[in-house]
């Protein structure tokens, strides 16, 4: 499971052949193991990595803090979930710094877009007590993807 | 003006240089050619081992260090090699630490040829052993190994070339260019052969990490082999060092003692800062070997597959990072097919003829490169192929 998971975070788009190969199974065996996968839920989807200065330059990311105060029984789980509805929210995840507890990636048409986001919909939420906004000014690497070209290959042939 | 044809020796002129390097000193000056060429890791050195020698940067005195070595290095070389194979080499007596496996195999040759002495060398193989045995005063005896045996070597292929003056054998199992390896059962009739003369053998293991679905085995382990062994092995590929410059070699006291001395006058110490980032890669990266082990199997499952898919049968290689398909199929000489895949197709990779005559008919593949690198490779050989089956269809209908 860990090899097949490795290859298609490198390449999702691979095809059964190749996979099977790689993992020294049929094709078909390939495609059963990663609808299983899928079923079981540990493969959640597949996205596109792409690079905005190619694709849309005007787009801004955002990394927010959020500094939250936890709900009886739930924890910090409810404010979570909350935030993760809205479409602006490209991730949520629970931290461990002491500093802030929820880190969110926010995504936004223009700066203007993403300040009324955290201002209008974040800061207004129960339970937070604080926000602290980061934005983002050039992407170099994501999900072990290269964004900004690849260095270039050096080696010798000993 | 001077004239240098008299100034250099004879013996260096008559040396050929790399059948690698000439194909790539072309590739290098073309645009857009993707490479399946190098020898060497893509993946960077464990960060411990780099950490280590940023250390040793900072806080030591760079100094030329033991002729042999640093101490806790041969320390942590015995104890490897006793641990993998159940063999004691003493870290005082039987262990010099050399500049890359290559420095070793030199030693080795060096100490132990005198003119005119036959050396058998298995092929195919890398293209230093030929030569290192030549500047040595050896004369090579090329011994080849067949696809039949998957490119194992067996006592029949070299047993009618031994002489009164076969002097060593060279055994570079896992194999580069093929990615055979030699396995207990395979070694044994050849153990049981040597075992009545006084021929030695030169193992160079610098793959030996690098095995797929079965641990390296090495002839040290068999009976009587120890002594008439010299064993060879570096850090170049397991650990993804090989800038750094570091390998080594072990043998019976005798032969240390002797060879030692071509290291002490020609090399002095191998690289301090190397030396002990190295202690750091054989205490405890073991891990990290365990995960680039696990890619290379990927890449080498894919490209066999692969390979056999376009009609290039390849038999599947169980050591080292290269694949080593058969071209036959397509009436070309390797040298041939190599370049127009170069020049038309955009993908370098190296003719077997390359490593000696019984790589005629073969190419070698490395798969050191990342899965994307090389799905991209094997689109473009597939379209080559395609391209030489219309060439083919055409000068049929033509004649």
């Amino acid at each position: 499971m860990k090899d097949i998971i490795k290859i298609l975070q490198q390449n999702a788009r691979i095809s059964n052949a190749a996979l099977g190969e790689m993992l020294g199974i049929s094709a078909e065996e390939a495609a059963a193991k990663i609808e299983k996968l899928e079923k079981d839920g540990v493969i959640k989807g597949y996205s596109v990595i792409v690079d905005d200065d190619l694709y849309d330059k005007s787009t801004v990311y955002a990394t927010i803090e959020l500094k939250v105060t936890p709900q009886r029984d739930c924890g910090f789980d409810d404010i979570a979930k909350t935030i993760m509805m809205y479409d602006e929210v490209e991730s949520v995840s629970l931290m461990s710094s002491g500093a802030y507890d929820l880190a969110v990636e926010v995504k936004g048409n223009d700066l203007k877009d993403v300040a009324f986001f955290v201002s209008e919909r974040l800061a207004t939420i129960d339970g937070i007590l604080s926000t602290s906004t980061h934005f983002i000014l050039k992407k170099y690497k994501e999900k072990g993807i290269f964004i900004d070209g690849e260095e270039p290959d050096e080696r010798g042939l000993g | 003006m001077i004239d240098y044809d008299k100034v250099l020796s004879d013996k260096i002129k008559s040396i050929k240089p790399s059948g690698i390097r000439k194909f790539f000193d072309i590739a290098g000056t073309m645009d857009d050619v993707i490479s399946l060429g190098v020898g060497e890791p893509d993946f960077n050195t464990p960060w411990a081992i780099r950490k280590a020698a940023i250390q040793v940067l900072e806080r030591k005195h760079i100094i030329y260090g033991p002729n042999k070595g640093l101490a806790p290095l041969r320390e942590a070389i015995s104890q490897t090699i006793e641990k993998k194979h159940g063999v004691k080499y003493s870290p005082d007596k039987e262990i010099i630490v050399t500049v890359g496996g290559s420095e070793a195999i030199d030693l080795a040759l060096r100490g132990i040829l005198d003119n005119g002495d036959e050396v058998l060398v298995v092929e195919p193989c890398f293209v230093c052993y030929a030569p290192l045995v030549e500047l040595a005063g050896g004369v090579p005896i090329p011994v080849q190994t067949k696809i039949e045996n998957n490119f194992k070597l067996t006592l029949d292929d070299f047993k009618d070339k031994v002489t009164e003056r076969t002097k060593l054998l060279i055994l570079p199992f896992p194999n580069n260019p093929t990615g055979a390896v030699m396995t207990k059962e395979d070694l044994e009739p050849i153990a049981d052969f040597l075992r009545d003369t006084n021929i030695m053998v030169l193992s160079d293991e610098i793959y030996s990490e690098l095995t797929y679905g079965r641990k390296h085995f090495s002839i040290i382990e068999l009976e009587g082999m120890r002594e008439r062994t010299i064993y060879v092995n570096g850090f170049s590929k397991a650990y993804a060092m090989t800038g750094w410059r570091l390998g080594y070699v072990t043998a019976p006291e005798p032969i240390i003692s002797q060879i030692s001395k071509i290291h002490q006058y020609g090399i002095m110490c191998s690289p301090f800062i190397s030396q002990n980032a190295a202690v750091e890669a054989l205490t405890s990266c073991d891990a990290e070997v365990a995960k680039m082990v696990d890619e290379y199997n990927i890449r080498r499952r894919y490209l066999v597959g692969e390979f056999n898919r376009l009609g290039l049968t390849c038999f599947n290689p169980e050591g080292a990072f290269y694949v080593f398909p058969c071209i036959k199929s397509t009436g070309l000489t390797s040298e041939e097919f190599c370049e127009r895949l170069l020049f038309e197709g955009k993908v370098a990779a190296v003719p077997g003829s390359a490593f000696g005559d019984s790589g005629e008919g073969y190419m070698r593949i490395s798969y050191a490169y990342s899965l994307k690198h090389l799905m991209e490779a094997i689109s473009r050989i597939e379209k080559f192929l395609k391209k030489l089956e219309a060439e083919k269809n055409e000068g049929k209908n033509c004649g």
